[in-house]
């Protein structure tokens, strides 16, 4: 195994610091991302609630109509 | 059904992307030139790669819609582009801070890769304001199309272009993430692609499910005949 | 003649027939350069250019002409509903598209015999480089003329449409300015012209033209099909 240590370029914990942030910005677009998903998500919950809403209604019309 | 296999594909995803991670900083050993640095490369690049992979796929489904005429290829189309954009930000992001901790710059024009990338990325960033300056729908669908297909065709054009700008004093850097790879960073470089590849694939089914799903619910108010809401985007193409 | 071949002929002359007969642009776009050579010389406190900043200077220029120029063609023709008469015609759409490339292609060349003389005289110490320049704006030309046709195509049928050419276009167009000035630097050094890379230089622009010269050809049916 060729192990390739020389001398690296930034001392350790300096470097350390870069390569975190790195890691950290994708986890952070990651969440943005799921979070605007989330949001999208409660929208189409509400407007599924919102249907079948309606649904009943026309069913307790349709009910009306025909006993009426 | 857009969900189908949305389940197993994400805990595929999760896997790989822990397992990737692992390998980066438990096994790949320390790179001779750039020390700890060079550990962005395995974010960074395979990111690159499948944005770049994306846009091209997104230049293919789009292809498809001219051809069939059926919608969602193009809503395929969009999707892929999106993702990759957003996977564009996070690979520029990653390579400035690269930059600014291998040339102590937040910028550099020196990498030709990383320019060749700005220019696509640019060039993708347009096809937003694109979309959203054409208000018939159907050919909305087909001019992004047009442009997806163009975009698609570019992309390759650029990256020879730049590369060839460069002027032969500025050696290529970029040397390290390819040829010449001990096993083990090979190994761990194909795992994070394998990662970001299967992540970009979730996001994708993701993203269309959310638009399926929100599809059906217009459709289903239609056939109630009850007021569709009008909250619907200009730009991202419906599906159901 | 084939019919294709007679209609390309044919439309190509009726847009430089309309061209000439209105002449609207073509000067406003010279004085825009030349104008532009101007705010150059002050901007970056030069009064004679060389190498890299001369290219730089031309091909900024004449790019940012070009694309002020690039959606007259087409919003010109609309307004005059050329299109809808060239959609009834029983033609081939790409010819329409090769005609219209070629009417944009002219053009450029126009602006360029009145820009590049005069940019010679105010920047340049010796016209040396100016013959095979005229290679390098041909090849250059045929590119932006054939993603401009197709950006314009599409963005003449879209509100903002003064802002969309630009603004997809410019990317696009990077490749082409990257060979162009690329291939001009050397020709207009301090010390004379030299070619380094020339060929090289020109290929790049060849096979720009012919990617962007086939996808548009192949693409342009589905963006008048209405």
């Amino acid at each position: 195994m060729e192990l390739l240590f020389a001398a690296p370029a930034l001392p350790l914990d300096e470097a350390g610091k870069y390569v975190a942030g790195a890691y950290v910005v994708f986890l952070v677009l990651l969440v943005i991302y799921l979070a605007i998903m989330a949001a999208k998500l409660q929208r189409i919950e509400k407007e599924l609630r919102d249907v079948a809403a309606i649904a009943e209604g026309h069913k307790a019309e349709r009910r009306e109509e025909v006993s009426a | 059904m857009y969900g189908k296999g949305l389940k197993p594909l994400s805990i595929a995803t999760v896997a790989m992307l822990a397992l990737s991670l692992s390998l980066v900083f438990f096994y790949a050993p320390l790179d001779g030139d750039q020390g700890f640095i060079q550990k962005i490369f395995y974010l960074h690049v395979p990111l690159a790669i499948v944005a770049l992979v994306g846009f091209i796929l997104g230049g293919v489904f789009a292809i498809a819609h001219l051809r069939t005429d059926d919608r969602r290829w193009d809503a395929y189309s969009y999707v892929s582009i999106h993702i990759s954009v957003i996977f564009g930000v996070a690979v520029l992001i990653t390579g400035a801070i690269w930059a600014k901790a291998s040339w102590g710059h937040w910028w550099v024009w020196d990498e030709p890769t990383l320019v060749s990338f700005l220019i696509v990325f640019l060039l993708y960033a347009t096809y937003y304001p694109f979309r959203y300056a054409i208000e018939d729908r159907d050919r909305q669908a087909r001019y992004a199309s047009v442009f997806a297909v163009t975009a698609g065709a570019f992309v390759p054009l650029n990256f020879m272009a730049v590369r060839m700008a460069q002027s032969l004093v500025h050696p290529r850097t970029f040397a390290t993430a390819e040829g010449g790879m001990p096993g083990e960073m090979m190994l761990t470089f194909l795992c994070s692609l394998a990662a970001m590849s299967l992540l970009w694939t979730t996001l994708v089914k993701f993203e269309l499910t959310a638009k399926s799903a929100s599809g059906q619910v217009k459709r289903l108010r239609r056939a109630l005949d009850a007021p569709v809401a009008g909250g619907g985007s200009r730009i991202a193409p419906e599906v159901s | 003649m084939t019919p294709s071949r007679a209609a390309f002929a044919a439309i190509l002359a009726k847009d430089l027939r309309s061209e000439l007969r209105t002449l609207q642009s073509l000067p406003a776009m010279a004085l825009f350069s030349v104008t532009t050579f101007v705010i150059f010389r002050f901007g970056l406190d030069r009064t004679s250019l060389s190498g890299s900043l001369a290219a730089g200077v031309l091909w900024a220029t004449l790019l940012f002409a070009a694309v002020l120029g690039i959606n007259r063609l087409f919003v010109a023709e609309r307004e005059e509903g050329g299109f809808d008469a060239i959609r009834l015609a029983p033609i081939d759409r790409s010819v329409l598209f090769a005609a219209k490339v070629a009417a944009l292609l002219v053009y450029l060349l126009a602006l360029e015999l009145v820009a590049v003389p005069i940019f010679a005289i105010f920047f340049l110490e010796d016209a040396a480089g100016l013959g095979p320049l005229v290679l390098v704006l041909l090849l250059t030309d045929l590119g932006l003329a054939a993603t401009g046709t197709l950006i314009s195509s599409m963005a003449v049928n879209s509100r903002a449409r003064d802002l969309l050419v630009p603004l997809v276009l410019l990317p696009l167009a990077v490749p082409l300015m990257i060979a162009a000035t690329g291939a001009t630097e050397p020709l207009l050094s301090l010390g004379g012209p030299s070619y380094d890379r020339f060929g090289t230089w020109l290929m790049v622009l060849g096979l720009y033209d012919l990617i962007f010269g086939l996808v548009g050809y192949a693409v342009f049916d589905f963006l008048l099909e209405d």
